[in-house]
């Protein structure tokens, strides 16, 4: 039913993307696509928590860090190949998160929200004060860029096509967990916990197996992030970045996987295109997120198309 | 439809739940006090008592939301106490609730869906990758949703959001989200609570249908008609003690059960 | 093998940061006794204190008087938000009043870095800036005045919530809000005078720790999520358990820092945040943790 859509809609996709890195020359196009890449896939994983599982994470740039640092450490300082060092970052990553998730998927509400707040915090102090192995606030330099058959992946052009080659598999994988029968034990779970524990969800474990998930997702834009920009520090794993992350989310509307790629965009773009935005971006995006979260808790697109729908009907109901 | 039929492996009349001396309080205040009773595979046995009797409370120790401090429960033969709820689901047990615990921003269709879970099998990175499986077991998930949609009364209407159906209709499709999960024994928390004479008559038909397929039934009501004239058996419970129990005409006069319920409700 | 007068230090400077902590927690405290709401920007009360008491007492305000605007801006401020942001949103699922929450506060930092810039403010100490010399380790005078306010606020805080009517009314429209309104209580006005209270609470907090760690706009953050740990420490929802947990976090956190590394300094308090909402969420003198489902 719908497979020939989505088939149709990958092979656009994937034209698309060869289109652009054929055409497009300027670097900074590049580097502003290649974050916003980098910002889907990470939303799109906190989605799937935050969204879809109803839990909430404050501190999901801590696995964003933890697979860069992973990654760029094992390249940069043992010479470990790129590819297995994302795969060392992923393992790292999970096993972080198995570990702290257990114990804070059983906290309700705002608990859950002040441990990941917590965690992430810890893990960043840990990136700062590691300075032997990390760089400590200075950052680590020196991290190669991935490798195929020899080649080394370090132009514009190569970085964006291996960064949206996953951001596209990565919605597509999305887009099937949502549909599939896991994804609907999810949104039975965010409706209520008790009926669908009650229908055989087990719900803690599910849960946790989407902690773990969406800790995979972050940290493997973490390490394709290190090998893009050749350099990290701590300070792009803080808890303002974990704000943003969740003020994409809430943007674009939770439990809506296209909604993240919105959200991810705009608030990606929208800091560089408007430079008073620039200036203004703490205060704007405090405000956004309260806004948003009062008048549109839907998020922005669903929000506004429900607002159009109630005037259609409003409007239908003079006549 | 044998998408829905189930063969029974137990003969009739064998015990097929049995609580044994449950107890449990809830800061010192005892709200289920040494209770035993059977229900009978087949049966279909009523649970009724004054508000507060501690009717709910068992429901959730059976079905794992609660543990009792004393005494066992057992589900043919195998001990329930303790386990998790949706545990106590894959051994066969499953409920609908006092209020509508529907998903709300799921279709009634994905509703009963949902209750398919526990008999399927895709996971994480089966259902991710889509594989061919998996797509047979949605397909198949669906139309087993589908039967049991048509099988409550609710053929036709998958498609609406659970939230909008009216109440009436909200409490069966609770019933045949349950009944998706393929269960030996139903619990029923007040399924006719807010409906009128008539949907109270096809609910006791329903009632009737859910027995013909074997699944046994475990009901909380204060409708006394239905009661009565659906029940096998009853149990009456007053301050969280069994004050009565078997068939409905026995209960009917018993002078216990007359005083605990104040007279009301017990018109022929 | 450290002296005794090292200890001695950490000791004091454990107790005056662990006082600091005391008051933010305070405030948290408060709040969630009345509304069971976790008010994240609690910290960005204590940094408006600081850098609006700063800016006045530099525009040649005497300091008492600056305290005293700078305190009562900034309870004009807390009840604004709490009009705008918490009481629009008062039946929102709590994640989205915790977002709500942090939103306001990355939004006042935002407001305050635009008007004051990055730079520190300073005050001048209250009664003098001469370290008082005790067994060779020193306490600045300024911490004497902290710990002071801090006894101030929990005492009359106590007070008012257990003896005066409307404290009492307070804590009931926490506990259940609906009973509450049934016998008259106004809920919402509870909800707002605990926002003044604690915003109160914070700014003061925030003039009194000027004058040691400078005023700045991104001091919120830290002091907030710290003082945030100590309230979960000490148990939510109750003051004593506030000031417990603020002078035991301040000393802990000085005592790593001296004798195991001062790089991991601020890692202590979520440290034992995790441990605490792990272990034992009620904290030292808390009500009963909540679990999932």
């Amino acid at each position: 039913m719908r497979r020939a859509p989505r088939l149709i809609g990958l092979a656009l996709a994937l034209a698309t993307l060869a289109a652009f890195s054929l055409a497009v020359r300027n670097t900074y196009y590049y580097t502003l696509v290649n974050q916003i890449g980098i910002n889907i896939i990470l939303v799109v994983g906190l989605n799937l928590l935050i969204g879809y599982a109803g839990q909430i994470s404050l501190g999901h740039a801590a696995f964003f860090g933890l697979g860069a640092y992973a990654s760029g450490i094992l390249t940069a300082t043992y010479q470990v190949d790129p590819w297995l060092a994302l795969v060392a970052g992923l393992l790292l990553s999970g096993a972080v998160a198995l570990l702290i998730g257990i114990p804070a998927l059983k906290l309700k509400g705002y608990y859950l929200a002040m441990a990941s707040l917590g965690f992430g915090i810890i893990v960043y102090i840990i990136f700062t004060q590691l300075s032997s192995l990390t760089g400590g606030p200075s950052g680590l330099i020196g991290i190669p860029s991935l490798k195929i058959a020899g080649h080394s992946l370090n132009s514009p052009q190569a970085n964006f096509l291996v960064i949206w080659l996953t951001v596209t598999l990565i919605l597509l994988l999305s887009l099937n967990i949502v549909d599939s029968r896991v994804g609907r034990a999810l949104r039975a779970i965010h409706d209520s916990d008790i009926a669908a524990q009650a229908m055989g969800v087990n719900a803690p474990r599910l849960k946790l197996l989407i902690f773990v998930v969406s800790a995979l997702y972050a940290s493997l834009a973490g390490s394709l992030f290190a090998y893009a920009s050749n350099f990290i520090a701590p300070s792009s794993f803080g808890v303002m970045f974990s704000i943003k992350l969740v003020t994409m989310v809430v943007v674009g509307g939770m439990a809506s996987i296209w909604g993240s790629l919105f959200g991810a965009a705009v608030l990606t773009v929208l800091p560089e295109f408007l430079a008073f935005f620039h200036d203004y971006e703490i205060v704007i995006f405090g405000l956004i997120l309260m806004l948003v979260m009062i008048f549109l808790p839907r998020g922005l697109v669903r929000g506004l198309l429900d607002l159009w729908e109630y005037r259609q009907w409003k409007q239908s109901g003079k006549s | 439809m044998e998408a829905v039929g189930k063969i029974l492996n137990t003969a009739p009349q064998d015990p097929l739940l049995t609580l044994h001396h449950v107890s449990l309080s809830f800061g010192g205040l005892l709200a289920v006090k040494d209770v035993s009773f059977t229900v009978t595979v087949g049966q279909i046995k009523a649970l009724i008592g004054p508000n507060g009797a501690g009717k709910t409370t068992l429901f959730n120790l059976i079905t794992g939301i609660l543990t009792p401090e004393q005494g066992a429960i057992l589900f043919q033969g195998q001990p329930l106490q303790g386990m998790a709820p949706h545990a106590i689901a894959a051994r066969g047990v499953s409920r609908t609730f006092q209020i509508v615990q529907l998903f709300n921003h799921m279709t009634a269709l994905e509703n009963v869906m949902v209750g398919r879970h526990v008999r399927t099998r895709a996971g994480l990175v089966a259902g991710g990758l889509r594989l061919p499986w998996t797509r047979r077991e949605e397909a198949a998930i669906r139309d087993q949703a589908d039967a049991w949609l048509a099988f409550v009364g609710l053929g036709g209407r998958g498609a609406e959001r659970a939230a909008n159906l009216p109440l009436g209709h909200q409490r069966l499709l609770e019933i045949a989200r349950a009944l998706a999960t393929e269960p030996r024994l139903l619990l029923l928390d007040e399924p006719a609570a807010g409906l009128d004479p008539v949907e109270t008559d096809r609910l006791m038909e329903l009632i009737f249908a859910i027995r013909e397929r074997g699944i046994s039934i475990l009901l909380v009501e204060h409708d006394m008609s239905l009661t009565m004239e659906v029940a096998d058996d009853i149990v009456v419970l007053d301050y969280g003690s069994v004050i009565a129990e078997g068939p409905p005409r026995e209960v009917q006069r018993n002078p216990a059960v007359i005083a605990a319920y104040l007279g009301t409700d017990w018109a022929q | 093998m450290e002296h005794v007068t090292d200890l001695l230090q950490y000791l004091f400077s454990g107790l005056t940061t662990g006082a600091i902590y005391a008051l933010i927690a305070l405030g948290f405290s408060t709040i969630f006794t009345a509304s069971a709401i976790i008010n994240l920007a609690q910290g960005e009360f204590v940094m408006l204190g600081a850098l609006a008491a700063a800016g006045l007492h530099r525009g040649g305000l005497s300091l008492p008087l600056a305290f005293l605007l700078a305190v009562a801006g900034v309870t004009l401020i807390g009840l604004i938000f709490e009009r705008l942001a918490i009481r629009p949103a008062r039946d929102a699922s709590p994640i989205s009043l915790i977002i709500i929450t942090v939103g306001a506060a990355v939004f006042l930092q935002g407001l305050a870095m635009l008007w004051w810039g990055k730079d520190a403010y300073t005050l001048p100490p209250f009664t003098g800036a001469r370290p008082l010399s005790f067994m060779g380790a020193t306490l600045l005078p300024q911490s004497l005045w902290i710990m002071g306010l801090t006894l101030l606020q929990v005492l009359s805080l106590e007070v008012f919530l257990r003896f005066s009517l409307k404290g009492k009314a307070m804590r009931a429209a926490a506990f259940n809000p609906v009973a509450a309104r049934l016998v008259g209580i106004r809920v919402t006005h509870m909800v707002q005078l605990s926002f003044g209270f604690s915003a109160a609470m914070g700014a003061a907090a925030g003039v009194m720790i000027a004058p040691i760690t400078m005023g700045v706009y991104d001091m919120g953050t830290m002091l907030g999520l710290k003082g945030f740990c100590a309230a979960v420490l000490g148990g939510l929802g109750s003051s004593g358990g506030a000031v417990l947990g603020g002078l035991l976090l301040g000393v802990v956190e000085a005592f790593t820092s001296g004798l195991i590394s001062s790089g991991y300094r601020d890692a202590v308090a979520f440290v034992i945040l995790l441990l605490v909402l792990f272990f034992s969420p009620q904290g030292l003198l808390g009500r009963r943790p909540q679990r999932s489902s």
